[in-house]
């Protein structure tokens, strides 16, 4: 089982890398560009079986590691 | 006084900080981050400035599961006193000894220079060899800086004096350095006893190299 957990800087805490693309594609002549936000993308292996489970085990590593809750949001695919 | 200095895979600024303290006359012990105890006759932790684990992850975020901090943790909610200083500061942080979290720099650069603080409160074990308001010359060299904590978590700080340390021009006039919220260079908890800042007060013992206001700011812990 694969999990995909993304992990973004919250709503209202600026991003000042997507703050940085966004002026680098601006300047570039791409425009309707509304805003950048990156983040990053943590894919994990698991051997499970469960996907309730897994998934479950996947958030306690995001709360626990993978995201500093004080200042990220993440979210949990499981294929 | 007796100094425990934290040393994790990483860590670089270890041996400043101990000629700091030495130099203040104190003794100093390095701990190295798989010990699970912390010796037993010391008088308070310092985790120094470095790139713990390569700062992979978030700075800070590795570290704070090391052995060590579980050992910091429970001297810190014991009352001893902790000292984080830049890399330091960001493993308090993460580790929830310190409210807040510690950003990429705003201009997304390394800064590396001399840079005026000013001291917005003295009545703590730290700085209370400084002046309130007053203005030290301190180097600071950081890409994960900038401070951020909420509306709510930045009143909180305010109304029990536990911010430190502002970034400020020459006259004690606040200025932008890294995106910090309201400019914040340092904290401490609400119980006064742990205490994060990113500029390097180990840095600055000598006027030749630039300023000696470091000197005035450790030496508080002795006193």
């Amino acid at each position: 089982m694969t999990a995909v957990v993304n992990v973004f800087l919250k709503e209202g805490v600026l991003d000042p890398q997507g703050k940085a693309a966004h002026h680098a594609l601006d300047s570039l002549g791409f425009e309707g560009v509304k805003d950048v936000r990156i983040g990053k993308q943590i894919v994990l292996q698991l051997d499970a079986q469960d996907k309730a489970k897994a998934e479950a085990e996947v958030k306690e590593m995001c709360e626990t590691l993978l995201a500093n809750t004080v200042i990220e949001d993440y979210t949990i695919e499981i294929k | 006084m007796k100094v425990a200095v934290l040393r994790f895979p990483g860590t670089n600024c270890e041996f400043d900080t101990q000629y700091a303290f030495e130099k203040l006359g104190h003794t100093t012990e390095l701990v190295w981050h798989e010990e699970e105890t912390l010796p037993a006759d010391i008088d308070m932790v310092v985790v120094p400035g470095g790139f713990s684990y390569g700062d992979y992850l978030r700075s800070g975020a590795i570290a704070r599961f090391s052995p060590v901090m579980k050992a910091v943790d429970a001297y810190a909610k014991d009352g001893g006193k902790v000292l984080g200083i830049c890399n330091g500061f960001q493993i308090l942080t993460e580790a929830g000894l310190l409210p807040g979290a510690l950003k990429r720099n705003n201009n997304l650069h390394f800064i590396s220079k001399h840079q005026t603080l000013r001291v917005e409160n003295n009545d703590n074990a730290f700085l209370n060899q400084c002046q309130k308001g007053e203005v030290l010359n301190i180097p600071i060299a950081h890409a994960d800086g900038n401070y951020y904590i909420d509306d709510e978590g930045l009143a909180d700080l305010e109304a029990n004096n536990q911010v430190l340390l502002r970034y400020c021009d020459a006259e004690g006039n606040r200025v932008v350095v890294n995106g910090s919220v309201t400019s914040i260079a340092g904290i401490c908890n609400k119980e006064k006893n742990v205490f994060g800042l990113m500029p390097h007060p180990e840095r600055a013992l000598e006027a030749i190299l630039g300023s000696k206001d470091g000197i005035k700011m450790l030496k508080g812990f002795a006193s």
